[in-house]
């Protein structure tokens, strides 16, 4: 192998897990745009993490820069020698150069001809250059929140950094950072291994693991899962998918061994949802199914450590677990002690935004909107009820369960199902990953929830602008576009469910935008022509800009876009300002044969419109290509009488209007 | 296996063997450890100091008359404050784990992200809640802030949670049935306590004579913050005692809340208030220290 291979450990506290796979994605990137900057060329690249540590390596560094000429420019020739001979200036600078004035060369340049001298700049050697780059390179990774603890005015981190592993081939790397110096001794396991575990390149993934740490998280993640796999070979149960929650036990630990723990089967009475959530969100455990799906009276915790000999570990998590579960089932019991629909009067004291007033006010107003949204007498009864789990016991413990306790609380009581299962989704995508409401009344509620919070939020000035957005408007536009897009309502049109509110409709622009760009994988040109010609209706909208797509690739699509594109600028540039078309004054050959195609896709666009067959229209339109092309090439359309230009630009005009209906073409990016 | 006040001592011995002064609990309600003088005050200016303290934490809103077994409206922090932070914090931690009879290889211990935040004394940290076997028994923090100034020596806040800790210890599932000394269990000592003040906080206290206290003190504290820029003699001036205003107003907010007095919308007003004075006293506090210093 050539070149020298490189090892970078940047040695911390425990990381937040969420914040690790960023980190060292970007401690790539710019270590890559450091070794580019400095032309040093490297074979492999690659970085690792656990919480305590971010790692680099490399292959195939050079041992230095290469040379580089540098061509020094000294003293104008004229002055540089008389009569032929030398000078002191000449003299001089052939001694600053180091070198007899018989090397020095000449040079022309516009002011006149000069001395120079081509300098040879030897190349650093890579070792200084990760010296002196490295401390800053690593302050600049990003986190989103930092923190400094060698006092007022130091480094900041994610968390504190405790020692450096920096070695180019066989040599250290020195350099210091936070006080700490760059060196060959890494850390093993906090409680397992050595606190000083001198490292080399080739013994750097073997040291740590023979000291219970597994740097590769791809390693750890299936130590993880082959394990669980034994504890539950031959009992039947399977283990809930939840990636999430294992990408974080994989970045919260160093050396994950999991263990099986169980619960008392009488709490299974509780609803799957509520003991799902104690375990995910508050213990981090993987939650236990049987073969039919049921949830088992067991559940994973990952350790960060080696083994439970005794089960201590175990009968630890089980208490805790236990004490979890005994509150929940008391908050269970409590809430039964009061309906649903006896709480609404106390809605009154729960205040949903200061200006806003309170969720009894908001319970009003969802009401109203799912009237106007048509929604059924179900749904209606659904909004009535529908923050009403606000003020029981376990939403206010378990606040990420708002809805869905409403829901299961309303099912209880007895009411229908159309009813609870409104209440149970209605908050629903509260993610990107998350799925809409499955009911039409939950679809209805859904909407006329978010609806409420927008249409209100922004009449008070809550406008998110940049990464603020307390009241998360974002995300509820968010939700309003994928109900209406993936549920498939049409009507009524957005404006009005809007109230016509302009700064709102130009809000829902960007994030219709972004949704059909970022959640459907539409082109950004393609989204942005779809909705230049209106975007009241979504669904509509999406059928024009799945047309687009399909159409795309068809030779005739993308010239007649560049066309339009053309027609818009003349028409910009004529300053046109409408006037009729005379069809007298059309000239035959070209203009004319331009009219009569023009015509003739009209009537066919409007046609495939009326049966929303966009693509059909699409093609149509793109048909059009020859008759375009042939009259640029013949038509001069600022033709000497105004009569005559006016009337191309008529022309021109009408076929722009006239083919806008499904999308702005000019707003394709095209190729050409 | 050791008793609720053996492990106490426990603690508050390895502490003090790494440096610490061992102070007594602050004689003033409090909600928590942070918001003693020895913790508030100190960690702001350049002096370095190592304090262990056990603080009785009073939140009212937390109390269940006795009735849940881990839930009390008084609860027992140690609290300890390393200024500067050594480098082998963590690893100082888990040797007092150690101390008070935790093996730790037989136990998981994880450092789970959990920033630390008291808008009321404009203070706030990042570190993480530590989890042994799945229960959180302390808050680690790297104070940032305090009193809204930025902190010279960016101390370390260690805040275990007592009851929990020897619950856990001692194998009980409440913490009612932890023994306190030899044959006292922690209900025969506390009981009365949670139970009494359970009644008065959710049921009895006075809204309007808790308002009108809090009002008082709140003007107490800024008639000092508003003296102290033109009393002539510094070093003498009683910063301490318009601290304890604060503390006093820190307190009848929680009474109030508990009594549901509060809307959501007074609430930071009220909590906007608090700071106010928190953050005057803390910037007095660093004037008279650098006073004091010259």
């Amino acid at each position: 192998m050539s070149g020298l291979p490189f090892l970078l450990e940047i040695g911390t506290e425990e990381i937040p897990d969420w914040m690790i796979q960023p980190a060292i994605n970007h401690l790539q990137s710019i270590f890559e745009g450091l070794l580019k900057d400095n032309g040093l060329a490297v074979e492999r690249l690659a970085v690792d993490a656990t919480p305590r540590r971010l790692v680099l390596r490399a292959e195939g560094l050079p041992a230095r820069q290469a040379d580089t000429e540098d061509l020094v420019t000294g003293p104008p020739k004229a002055v540089a020698f008389r009569d032929g001979e030398p000078t002191g200036a000449a003299l001089g600078f052939a001694r600053k150069m180091g070198v007899p004035v018989t090397a020095l060369e000449t040079q022309a340049t516009p002011r006149g001809e000069y001395l120079c001298y081509p300098r040879t700049v030897a190349g650093r050697e890579t070792r200084e250059i990760l010296a002196s780059a490295l401390p800053e390179l690593i302050l600049k990774i990003y986190f989103p929140k930092t923190m400094y603890w060698t006092g007022k005015g130091g480094p900041r981190f994610i968390r504190p950094i405790r020692w450096i592993v920096a070695v180019l081939g066989d040599q250290v790397v020195p350099f210091e950072l936070a006080g700490v110096e760059a060196g060959r001794m890494s850390a093993g396991h906090r409680l397992l291994g050595g606190r000083q575990c001198p490292v080399s390149l080739n013994s750097y993934e073997q040291v740590l693991k023979e000291n219970f740490v597994l740097v590769s998280a791809s390693e750890r993640r299936q130590k993880i899962e082959q394990e669980i796999g034994k504890l539950l070979e031959g009992t039947g149960l399977r283990v809930k998918p939840d990636a999430g929650l294992l990408d974080t036990l994989v970045y919260s630990t160093e050396y994950p061994t999991p263990i099986l723990g169980g619960f008392d089967p009488e709490f299974l009475a509780l609803p799957e949802e509520v003991l799902v959530t104690v375990m995910r969100h508050h213990q981090k455990y993987l939650s236990v199914e049987d073969a039919n799906g049921r949830l088992a009276p067991h559940f994973i915790a990952v350790m960060n450590t080696n083994a439970d000999p005794e089960g201590l570990v175990r009968a630890g998590n089980e208490r805790v677990l236990r004490a979890r579960f005994s509150d929940a089932r008391f908050f269970w019991r409590v809430d039964q002690q009061k309906k649903l629909a006896d709480r609404v009067e106390d809605l009154a004291h729960v205040t949903f935004q200061a200006k806003l007033g309170s969720y009894l006010d908001k319970t009003t107003k969802i009401r109203e909107l799912v009237q106007q949204l048509g929604g059924s007498p179900h749904a209606e009864r659904a909004a009535l009820l529908s923050k009403c789990d606000l003020t029981t016991e376990m939403v206010k413990e378990f606040t990420e369960l708002q809805g869905v306790i409403g829901g299961l609380y309303a099912r209880e009581q007895g009411e229908p199902e159309e009813v609870w299962r409104a209440i149970y989704e209605h908050y629903q995508p509260v993610s990107m990953e998350d799925r809409i409401p499955g009911s039409r009344a939950g679809q209805v509620l859904g909407l006329a929830d978010k609806l409420d919070t927008l249409r209100r939020g922004f009449r008070i000035g809550l406008v998110p602008s940049g990464s603020r957005d307390p009241f998360a408007l974002r995300r509820a536009a968010q939700g309003v576009v994928r109900i209406l897009v993936e549920a498939g309502i049409s009507d009524p049109p957005l404006e009005a469910l809007l109230d016509g509110d302009q700064q709102l409709i130009e809000f829902f622009r960007d994030r219709i935008e972004y949704y059909f760009r970022e959640v459907r994988g539409y082109a950004y040109d393609e989204a942005r022509a779809a909705m230049a010609s209106g975007y009241s209706d979504l669904v509509d909208l999406e059928s024009r800009m799945e047309a687009i797509r399909g159409v795309r690739p068809t030779p005739d699509f993308e010239p007649v876009a560049a066309s339009f594109k053309r027609i818009r600028n003349i028409l910009r540039q004529a300053e046109f300002e409408g006037g009729g078309l005379n069809p007298h004054l059309l000239e035959p050959g070209a203009e004319r044969e331009l009219y009569q195609a023009v015509n003739h896709a009209g009537g066919l666009v409007s046609a495939y419109r009326q049966t929303k067959d966009y693509r059909s229209a699409l093609l149509a339109i793109a048909s059009l290509r020859p008759a375009v092309d042939y009259f640029f090439d013949k038509v001069l359309v600022n033709a000497p009488d105004p009569e005559i230009r006016q009337n191309r630009l008529s022309l021109l005009h009408q076929l722009l209007s006239e083919f806008s209906a499904i999308a702005d073409f000019s707003e394709i990016v095209t190729t050409q | 296996m050791d008793c609720f006040q053996q492990t106490l001592f426990r603690l508050k011995n390895y502490w003090s063997e790494r440096g610490c002064i061992i102070q007594e609990p602050y004689d003033l309600e409090v909600g928590a450890g942070t918001m003693c003088p020895e913790t508030f005050l100190r960690v702001l200016g350049p002096r370095p100091y190592r304090v262990a303290y056990v603080q009785p934490s009073r939140r009212p809103a937390d109390g269940r008359y006795g009735e849940n077994p881990n839930r009390l409206y008084k609860h027992w922090q140690l609290q300890v404050i390393l200024k500067p932070t050594p480098q082998d914090v963590v690893e100082q931690y888990l040797g007092s784990l150690e101390a008070i009879g935790i093996d730790l290889g037989k136990h998981d211990i994880k450092l789970e992200e959990d920033n630390w935040e008291s808008p009321t004394l404009g203070a706030w940290g990042i570190g993480w809640q530590v989890m042994l076997d799945g229960l959180e028994i302390t808050q680690f923090t790297y104070f940032q802030q305090c009193g809204g100034c930025d902190l010279d020596l960016a101390p370390v806040e260690l805040t275990y949670g007592l009851e929990r800790l020897t619950a856990f210890l001692q194998g009980k599932n409440s913490v009612f049935d932890i023994e306190w000394a030899p044959g006292v269990s922690y209900r025969d000592v506390r009981l009365a306590d949670e139970v009494q003040f359970s009644v008065y906080n959710f049921e009895m206290a006075d809204v309007p004579s808790l308002w009108k206290l809090f009002e008082l003190h709140e003007k107490e504290c800024q008639r000092l913050l508003d003296a102290y820029p033109g009393y002539p003699d510094k070093k003498r001036f009683p910063v301490l005692p318009a601290y304890d205003q604060v503390l006093k107003c820190s307190h009848l907010f929680n009474l109030l809340d508990s009594r549901g007095a509060i809307s959501v919308t007074e609430r930071v007003v009220i909590i906007g208030r608090v700071r106010k004075l928190a953050v005057g006293v803390a910037q007095a506090w660093l004037d008279q220290s650098a006073e004091v210093a010259a």
